[in-house]
């Protein structure tokens, strides 16, 4: 018998009563969903910006190298994707459309469509997803249902940036991933 | 409750029986002052808590088929023990030929305060007692029972101690930092993990005394006489009384 | 070496096991304020352990509709019985695409597998990639908690230990300046590595996705920049819809460190184009685990650590003295289920406080099933009887209760235990602790007296 096999009927030789599936209730928020959207980015270390504000910031950066792959500002970046996300090494600003930010938690999603490359938000060493403030859902259960089955390759959240807190628990931002996060509401 | 007399037999933990008869004394006046009758059924033996807690819950059939003799023809039974009560409802291993009896103590079985506050259906007790309080709260009462709120939990707060406690007038009820941490007696666990009871019991004793505590009480002697042998060898001046040594005292 | 012994060495040093404790204490702290902002929180305990409970009876053919769907998502499938099974089919893999080099993200399936040592003796360099997984990597400890692998070591201890291996300024043991010498030492190797190793935090029957929740986001790193990503997945990971990630990925992080979210939470369905993904599908005791009526729900467990933080020993005793992969409470529902002899102490390590099973986000038991494994355990005491410490064994008939008190129940537990293990000439009681003065008379004689 292979190990599928074997590992298969082993749980079938287990007897037990059926358990049926719960059925999730549509949970809610109560609030200003933008203001809370915006708490929980804070929250997460991120950063909230206008589309002014973030106009104002990015010649303050000095990047080098500016991929955008966002519809709002398609003229901001300098490169184009390369065929290998090792030639990204250096890059200092990646441009992203979110598909729709959760409020609860700060959590956007993005798929392999919003990422041109999936090491895109993690090489980069800072990160600006842009999102359109009319796609903010309450919580978790409607940001699934919003997912919906769709058929991406890839789908992530990102709430943040890279942060960790391993050394005695002390927060620090700019582990492995993007520096920083900001989130361009439009 | 006029009406109301209750037929209630006082279930005595063992350690209590030996080391605290003051604890029994007090329990058994409290509920007489509650209007209760109250009689305590001889020949009472250590539940089976120690043992089955150690893992031979099955060389205690014995003690609960005594248990259920003794016990089963009461009204209620109510011990001054979260603990001792937890473990005879949900750890007493079932008495073959005895179930239907066994079933039936355990919907009367009840610890102290939660008698007083669910069965007795008291409100507020009148009386004085002038110190400052710091509540001890045992796991076994407070998350195996549900006496009290647990702060894990996303639950509107409560507190049946409190709630019989906090009347009574003059009595100063201290917030501690850490509301519900075990105390580190846990049975056998005090003994077999020696060197971890004592350090947790520092530690609670500690958030008592940083709150200028004058009197630590409890629902359970055992966490309590834990406690008081961590103080005393310390030269601590913190004193111990079981709750119902407080109400006794408060409402004569 | 057994608990008892293990946390009594934690303890010696005070001043640690104090900041151990706070720190844990502290992070507990964030996750109750945290769940208590969520009004429907302990719903979704509830919808959760239901989901969960769900999963455990229907496994066989969630697992069966997952690999339906991940094969066709052009996922690879193995599946591995034991461990050994595990790390030969990761082996094979690295083999295959001729990969000396690896980064692994944190996986304690990996952890458990004994992944590492095994890889490392067929001359293949493996890098965890995980901060506090690095740095026990470097010191060659395992993790000391699944969430927090290095929350038993100090700055100092770190910042020597990266001026010895990362050539960081002796004394500088600022946690920035730690972390981007790591951070500068691992982007080399996420850029060298051909091969990434994850963990897997849920996989979804439906569509055959499974997801991965870093806030680093070193996983992400390790794999989109790798040609090949092997993901190592418990069998029971297993979610059956999409939307039921909602409600664990509102309890996951929230239970595990107090934040709302992970800051990243991957969703792998399918390959980059050239790309591949492998997922190892592990059993390793847990079927059998799932056998055990009385245990078989700390499978629903999803590795938050909020037991851990929770619990007044582990804090106090740091995750090493419970000598296994998983440490903490789950840890020693767990453990024994694998290797009874070898973790026969780890059951008694509790006071039966109950909290980690107030703060489990699945509302595992756990608790009660530390009781449960304390009734098995001691009927193979005889067989065990070196397994189950001397020094708990004594202590368990030391007790003033068991010892003074209980006459007839003594004379029980007597003759089940052999006389070396009884009578030992410490009491254990009034090291620390007297005993109570005992009163002139017992309740009972007063009784007799005063109301005859
Ligand atoms: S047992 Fe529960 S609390 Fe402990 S790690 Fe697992 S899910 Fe988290």
């Amino acid at each position: 018998m292979s190990s599928r096999e074997k590992i298969l009927a082993a749980i079938r030789g287990v007897s037990s009563e059926s358990k049926s599936l719960p059925e999730i209730p549509d949970f809610r928020l109560s609030g200003d969903l933008e203001e809370v959207f915006r708490q929980s980015i804070l929250g997460n270390k991120g950063e909230m910006l206008s589309k002014a504000e973030f106009k104002k910031w990015i010649p303050c950066m000095n990047f080098q190298k500016v991929i955008s792959l966002s519809a709002h500002f398609r003229t901001t970046g300098n490169l184009t994707l390369p065929e290998d996300p090792h030639e990204l090494e250096d890059l200092g600003l990646a441009i992203l459309d979110g598909q729709f930010g959760v409020a609860e938690n700060g959590a956007i999603w993005l798929e392999d469509t919003n990422l041109g490359l999936r090491a895109l938000p993690f090489i980069t060493e800072h990160l600006v997803i842009v999102l359109d403030r009319s796609k903010l859902v309450e919580t978790m259960h409607q940001g699934y249902d919003l997912v919906g089955n769709a058929h991406s390759g890839f789908g992530l959240f990102i709430a943040g940036p890279s942060k960790t807190a391993d050394i005695e628990q002390s927060l620090v931002i700019g582990a492995h991933g993007a520096k920083s996060l900001r989130v361009v509401l439009v | 409750m006029e009406n109301f007399k209750p037929n209630v037999a006082l279930f005595i933990p063992c350690y209590v029986d030996q080391f605290y008869p003051k604890v029994g004394i007090a329990t058994l006046e409290l509920l007489e002052k509650l209007g209760c009758k109250v009689s305590f059924p001889a020949g009472q033996t250590c539940c089976g808590q120690p043992l089955a807690n150690a893992g031979y819950e099955r060389d205690t059939i014995g003690t609960t088929r005594h248990f259920v003799a003794i016990f089963k023809n009461f009204d209620y039974v109510v011990a001054p023990s979260g603990s001792c009560v937890l473990h005879v409802k949900e750890h007493s291993p079932r008495v073959p030929s005895l179930e239907k009896e066994q079933k039936e103590l355990h919907d009367k079985v009840f610890e102290l305060t939660e008698f007083i506050t669910d069965i007795l259906k008291v409100e507020r007790l009148e009386g004085r007692f002038q110190h400052r309080v710091g509540y001890h709260a045992s796991c076994h009462g407070q998350r195996g029972l549900r006496l009290a709120s647990s702060s894990e939990l996303n639950q509107i707060p409560f507190n049946k101690a409190r709630k019989l406690l906090g009347n009574l007038e003059g009595l100063d009820w201290v917030e501690l930092d850490r509301t519900d941490e075990c105390c580190g007696f846990g049975g056998t666990f005090a003994v077999t993990e020696e060197a971890l009871s004592i350090r947790m019991g520092r530690d609670r004793l500690e958030d008592h005394l940083q709150h200028q505590v004058e009197i630590i009480t409890g629902g359970d002697m055992s966490c309590i006489m834990h406690l008081e042998g961590i103080a005393t060898r310390e030269g601590q001046k913190i004193k111990f009384m079981h709750i119902a040594e407080i109400l006794n005292q408060a409402i004569t | 070496m057994s608990h008892p012994e293990n946390a009594t060495e934690f303890l010696k040093d005070q001043a640690k096991a104090k900041w151990h404790d706070e720190t844990l204490w502290f992070v507990r702290d964030k996750r109750d304020r945290i769940s208590k902002t969520i009004p429907e929180w302990e719903q979704l305990r509830d919808l959760a352990s239901q989901i969960k409970d769900n999963v455990l009876v229907n496994l066989a053919s969630y697992l069966e509709d997952f690999e339906r769907n991940a094969l066709q998502n052009g996922i690879k499938i193995h599946w591995a019985a034991d461990a050994e099974e595990h790390n030969q089919h990761v082996l094979r893999i690295l083999q295959e695409k001729n990969c000396k080099a690896i980064v692994k993200s944190k996986s304690i399936l990996t952890e458990e597998c004994h992944l590492n040592p095994y890889l490392e003796k067929e001359g293949i360099e493996v890098v965890d990639t995980d901060l506090g997984e690095r740095i026990v990597q470097f010191l060659n400890q395992p993790p000391s908690h699944i969430v927090l692998p290095a929350i038993h070591l100090k700055k100092g201890e770190i910042s020597d230990l990266f001026h010895e291996k990362l050539q960081t300024e002796k004394g500088n043991d600022d946690p920035y300046y730690l972390t981007q010498a790591a951070r500068i030492h691992l982007r080399e190797k996420f850029l060298g590595a051909k091969v990434a190793i994850t963990g897997v935090n849920f996989g979804i029957a439906e569509t055959g996705e499974f997801v991965v929740c870093t806030n680093e986001g070193n996983a992400d790193m390790g794999v989109h920049l790798a040609d090949v990503h092997i993901a190592c997945m418990g069998i029971e990971k297993i979610l059956p819809r999409r939307k039921d990630l909602g409600v664990f990925l509102r309890l996951l992080a929230r239970s595990a460190t107090g934040q709302p979210i992970t800051n990243y939470n991957s969703h792998f369905r399918s390959p980059s184009p050239g790309k591949e993904i492998h997922i190892v599908l592990v059993d390793n005791g847990r079927t059998a685990q799932l056998a055990r009526e009385k245990f078989k729900n700390s499978l629903k467990c999803i590795r938050c650590g909020a037991c851990m933080n929770t619990c007044p020993i582990y804090r106090r005793s740091g995750g090493f003295s419970y000598g296994s992969t998983v440490p903490g409470p789950i840890g020693s529902i767990l453990s024994p289920g694998l290797d009874m002899k070898k973790h026969s102490t780890l059951p008694f390590a509790s006071t039966l406080c109950g909290s980690c099973s107030d703060v489990c986000p699945v509302k595992i038991n756990i608790h009660e099933q530390l009781y449960e494994w304390r009734q098995e355990i001691t009927k193979t005491h005889g067989e065990f009887g070196k397994g189950l410490s001397m020094k708990l064994a004594n202590g368990i008939f030391k007790s003033p209760l068991a010892y003074k008190i209980s006459g007839n129940l003594m004379r029980a537990a007597l003759r089940a235990l052999p006389d070396s293990m009884i009578y030992h000439p410490l009491n254990t009681w009034g090291k620390s602790r007297n005993l109570p003065e005992t009163p002139t008379e017992t309740f009972q004689q007063w009784y007799q007296k005063n109301r005859p």
